[in-house]
C-alpha cells in the first residue's frame, strides 16, 4: 500500500469520532467509476490544491486493487508555489497514475495568450487557452475538476456532469437535467464533459475527510514563516512573479494558505495552525469564506460565472 | 454524520431565496466576507434591508430578472447532520428543474404567501413532490407578519390545502404546516413569541427531528447494478475479477446467492470490498466492489440481485412521464432509455394520457407531450431491462430519456 492516505497520519480526534458524512464519499466514488466506464479518454485535472488531492484519493479508492485509470493532467502556470510542484511529483508516483503537465508559458511563447500587465497581472485566466490546447492534444473527452458547488454561487448551478462545447464554454441555459443518480456523458464530437465527483462537498467536508483518511499535504497548507507584504488588506506572498508598488514592503510573518491557486491570486492568513485539527478549528471560527481570498473572484460579482462561460472549469 | 437533502419549491415572491438566505443566516452558514458583499449588493439595489434572496441567485439572468431559475444547491450543517438544499425555480415554465432538483430529495418545502394562500403552483409543487414520492412535505406558510400573525388565516391556508392534498397523497407521506416569516426570521430556528398560539416545533426543528429515509431503501429488494468490473492485471492480483458499483437498494451480505441478471447464472457472494477494508454486510447507496466465489460471466450493465428476489424482466414499459425538452414527445419517436446505468433503444408505442397538474383532470391519447407536461406513455424497448415499480422501489424504478442525436436528457419516468 501507498504511503498516500497513511493511517499514522490520522489524529486521535479522528479516529474517536469521525464526523466526515460517508455517504459522499459513496456518492463520488460512483461518479469516477461512471466516468471510467462512459468515456473513453478520460482525465483528473490535477491543481496540487486539496481538492484535486482529494479527487486522487477517491479514484484511488474507486479502483482499488487496480490502477487509477486517467491521467493527472497539471496546467503549470510557472506561478505555482514551488512546494505543489514538488508534492504534485511525489504523489503521481505514489500512486503510480500518469502526469501530464502543459506549461501556459508555452502557449504565451505561441503567441496564443497574452501575459497581463501591471499591478495585478496574473496567469490565472490563460491558463484556459492551455487547458483546451491540451484537451485537443490528448483527445480528453471528460476531464474530472474538484470544483464545488458551495465555492462560488455560479458554481452551485453546475452539475455533476457539465456538458462544454468545442470551445470549451459553459451554457448555464442548456445544462441537461441530472435526475436521481443517472449520469448522462454521452456527446457528440468535439464537445467534452467536464466532470465534479465533490460537488456536494464543502470546505469543512474536504478537510475532515483529509484528517479522517490520513491524506498528506503540500507544506504551503501549514503555518510555516515567509516573506509577506500587504496589498489590499491581505497578504501576498513575496515573490518575482507579483508587481509590487514601491511602498509595498515584504516582511517576514507566520502564514499558511487556505487554498492554493498561483502565487499571484492567492492570498495567505496569519496563522498558527500546525495540525489538521488547528487548521478545521481556524475554519469553523473562520470570517472569511475560501475564495474570499482568490483575487481572481474580486473582479466582479459575475466573475466567476463569466470565466466559466469562456472555458474555465 | 448523515445527510439530509431538500428541496424547495415556491412562487416568484414567495420569499423562497429569503427563507434559504435566512436559515444559512441564522445557522452562521454565512462568512463576514459574504454578508458585507451582501450588504452593499442590497445596498445598490436602493434597499434598506439584508436582501438575502442575493445568496442564491447565482447567473446574472437570475440577478437581472429577480428570480430563479436553475436549480442552485446550497449547503448547511448543525450538530445533527449536513443539510442539502436543491433549491428550485418555482414558474411553471421551469417545473423540469424543479423535477430535477426534487429527485433526490427526502423533504419537500412549499412556500405559501400567506396573503394569497394556495394558489396554482402550490398544487403543482405538491403534485411534482408525490409523483417523486417525497416521503415528507413541509408546507411554509410565510410572510405570516404581512396577516398580523393570524391563526386563523393559518388554518385556513392549511385546510385549503389539505383539501387538495387529500387527493393525491400517498399513503405514508407526511405533510407538516409551519408558520413563518422570513423576512424577520419568525420561527425558522427557534418559536417566537408573535405566533404564542402555535404549538409546533420551528421549521428547523422540524427539519431536524425528520428521521433518515435510507434504512427505508435498504428495506427494499437488493439491487447491485455493476459499474465497472476491477481487473488489475498484476502480479500480486492475477486472477482478480471484483464487480464495483453502489448498492441500489436493500442489503447485500458475504454468503448470499444471487442471480445475475441478464444472463440468470447464479453464484454466491464471496466477498464485500471497501478499499482496503472487508465487509461482512452492505446497505443501500454504499459503493463497493463485490467478488463472487464462481466464475460467472458478468459486466457493465449487468445486475446482481438476491436469489428469489427478482425484478420483472420487461420488453414493453408503462410509465408516467414529464417531459423535458422543447421539442414535443409524440407517438413513434425513438430515444434512449437509461435505467439507472443500463441503456437501450426505446420506441414511443402510444401516448395513452395528459395530466392537467392544476385541475388533476386526465385526457386520453394526447397527441403529443410538450414540455413541462406530465403523461402516462407505453414504449417498447430493444433489450430487455429489469425493474421495480417506481412505488415499490424507486431506486430502481425510474429513468431517464435521452435524444438520439442531441444527447440531451429529455424525459425521466416512473415505471408503473
Amino acid at each position: 500500500m501507498s504511503s498516500f492516505g497513511d493511517k499514522s497520519l490520522i489524529p486521535a480526534s479522528a479516529l474517536e469520532n469521525p464526523i466526515f458524512p460517508r455517504e459522499l464519499e459513496d456518492e463520488a466514488i460512483y461518479i469516477m467509476r461512471e466516468v471510467a466506464a462512459q468515456f473513453e479518454r478520460p482525465a483528473i485535472l490535477f491543481s496540487g490544491g486539496k481538492d484535486s488531492i482529494t479527487l486522487v484519493r477517491l479514484a484511488q479508492k474507486a479502483f482499488y486493487p487496480g490502477k487509477i485509470p486517467f491521467p493527472l493532467v497539471h496546467v503549470d502556470t510557472g506561478h505555482n508555489f514551488p512546494e505543489t510542484i514538488a508534492y504534485r511529483d511525489w504523489l503521481a508516483k505514489e500512486v503510480g497514475a500518469e502526469l501530464i503537465v502543459r506549461y501556459v508559458q508555452d502557449s504565451i511563447s505561441q503567441g496564443k495568450v497574452q501575459e497581463e500587465t501591471g499591478k495585478y497581472a496574473s496567469r490565472n485566466a490563460l491558463q484556459t487557452v492551455t487547458l483546451l490546447d491540451a484537451i485537443e492534444e490528448f483527445k480528453f473527452d471528460a476531464c474530472i475538476g474538484g470544483a464545488r458547488r458551495d465555492e462560488e454561487k455560479a458554481r452551485a448551478k453546475e452539475r455533476i456532469f457539465s456538458v462544454r462545447d468545442d470551445f470549451g464554454q459553459w451554457d448555464a441555459k442548456r445544462q441537461r437535467p441530472e435526475l436521481f443518480d443517472m449520469l448522462n456523458g454521452r456527446i457528440s464530437v468535439g464537445e467534452n464533459v467536464r466532470v465534479f465527483p465533490i460537488s456536494n462537498w464543502t470546505e469543512l467536508d474536504v478537510w475532515n475527510y483529509i484528517k479522517e483518511e490520513g491524506i498528506p499535504l503540500p507544506s504551503i497548507y501549514f503555518s510555516h514563516q515567509r516573506p509577506v507584504f500587504e496589498r489590499d488588506g491581505m497578504l501576498w506572498a513575496d515573490s518575482e512573479f507579483i508587481n509590487k508598488d514601491t511602498d509595498e514592503i515584504p516582511y517576514e510573518a507566520t502564514v499558511r494558505f487556505r487554498t492554493v491557486g498561483d502565487m499571484t491570486c492567492t492570498a495567505a492568513v496569519l496563522s498558527e495552525a500546525t495540525e489538521l485539527d488547528d487548521i478545521i478549528g481556524e475554519i469553523l471560527s473562520a470570517e472569511i469564506s475560501e475564495r474570499g481570498a482568490r483575487m481572481d473572484d474580486k473582479r466582479s460579482e459575475a466573475a466567476m460565472e463569466k470565466r466559466k462561460q469562456q472555458g474555465y472549469f | 454524520m448523515d445527510i439530509l437533502r431538500i428541496a424547495t419549491a415556491g412562487s416568484v415572491d414567495d420569499g423562497k431565496s429569503t427563507l434559504i438566505g435566512r436559515l444559512l443566516y441564522e445557522t452562521q452558514s454565512i462568512t463576514r466576507d459574504k454578508l458585507e458583499a451582501l450588504e452593499a449588493a442590497s445596498k445598490r439595489k436602493g434597499l434598506d434591508f439584508l436582501d438575502l434572496s442575493l445568496l442564491t441567485d447565482g447567473l446574472i439572468a437570475e440577478r437581472e430578472q429577480g428570480i430563479t431559475i436553475d436549480v442552485a444547491h446550497i449547503y448547511f450543517s448543525t450538530p445533527t447532520r449536513k443539510y442539502i438544499i436543491a433549491d428550485t425555480p418555482g414558474h411553471f415554465e421551469y417545473t423540469r428543474n424543479m423535477v430535477t432538483g426534487a429527485s433526490n430529495a427526502k423533504v419537500s418545502l412549499i412556500l405559501v404567501d400567506a396573503r394569497h394562500g394556495v394558489v396554482e403552483q402550490t398544487f403543482r409543487h405538491f403534485f411534482i413532490s408525490s409523483m417523486l414520492r417525497i416521503p415528507k412535505v413541509i408546507v411554509c406558510v410565510n410572510k405570516m407578519d404581512l396577516v398580523g400573525y393570524s391563526e386563523e388565516r393559518f388554518q385556513q391556508i392549511k385546510q385549503e390545502f389539505q383539501d387538495i392534498a387529500t387527493k393525491i397523497q400517498f399513503s405514508g407521506q407526511e405533510i407538516e404546516f409551519v408558520p413563518i416569516s422570513s423576512l424577520y426570521g419568525v420561527n425558522i430556528t427557534k418559536k417566537s413569541d408573535e405566533i404564542g398560539w402555535y404549538s409546533g416545533a420551528s421549521l428547523l426543528e422540524t427539519l431536524e427531528r425528520f428521521d433518515d429515509q435510507i434504512k427505508a431503501d435498504s428495506s427494499h429488494a437488493a439491487r447491485f447494478p455493476v459499474q465497472y468490473v476491477v481487473r488489475p492485471k498484476t502480479e500480486e492480483y492475477h486472477d482478480y475479477r471484483g464487480y464495483a458499483g453502489r448498492v441500489a437498494s436493500g442489503t447485500f451480505s458475504v454468503g448470499d446467492e444471487i442471480v445475475v441478471l441478464p444472463t440468470g447464472q447464479r453464484s454466491k457472494i464471496s466477498s464485500i470490498e471497501k478499499f482496503d477494508q472487508s465487509l461482512q454486510q452492505v446497505h443501500a447507496r454504499e459503493s463497493v466492489v463485490i467478488s463472487l466465489e464462481t466464475d460467472v460471466d458478468v459486466s457493465r450493465g449487468n445486475m446482481l440481485v438476491k436469489a428469489g428476489e427478482e425484478p420483472a424482466q420487461l420488453r414493453e414499459i408503462s410509465a408516467q412521464v414529464c417531459w423535458l425538452d422543447y421539442q414535443a414527445l409524440t407517438p413513434g419517436k425513438t430515444l434512449l432509455l437509461q435505467h439507472g446505468i443500463n441503456d437501450t433503444k426505446a420506441k414511443v408505442l402510444a401516448l395513452d394520457e395528459l395530466v392537467n397538474v392544476q385541475t388533476l383532470e386526465r385526457s386520453e391519447n394526447p397527441a403529443q407531450l410538450k414540455l413541462n407536461e406530465i403523461g402516462g406513455i407505453r414504449l417498447k424497448i430493444a433489450k430487455p431491462i429489469f425493474a421495480d415499480t417506481y412505488q415499490e422501489n424507486p431506486s430502481n424504478g425510474a429513468f431517464i430519456l435521452i435524444d438520439e442525436f442531441s444527447h440531451a436528457t429529455v424525459g425521466v419516468g416512473f415505471m408503473n
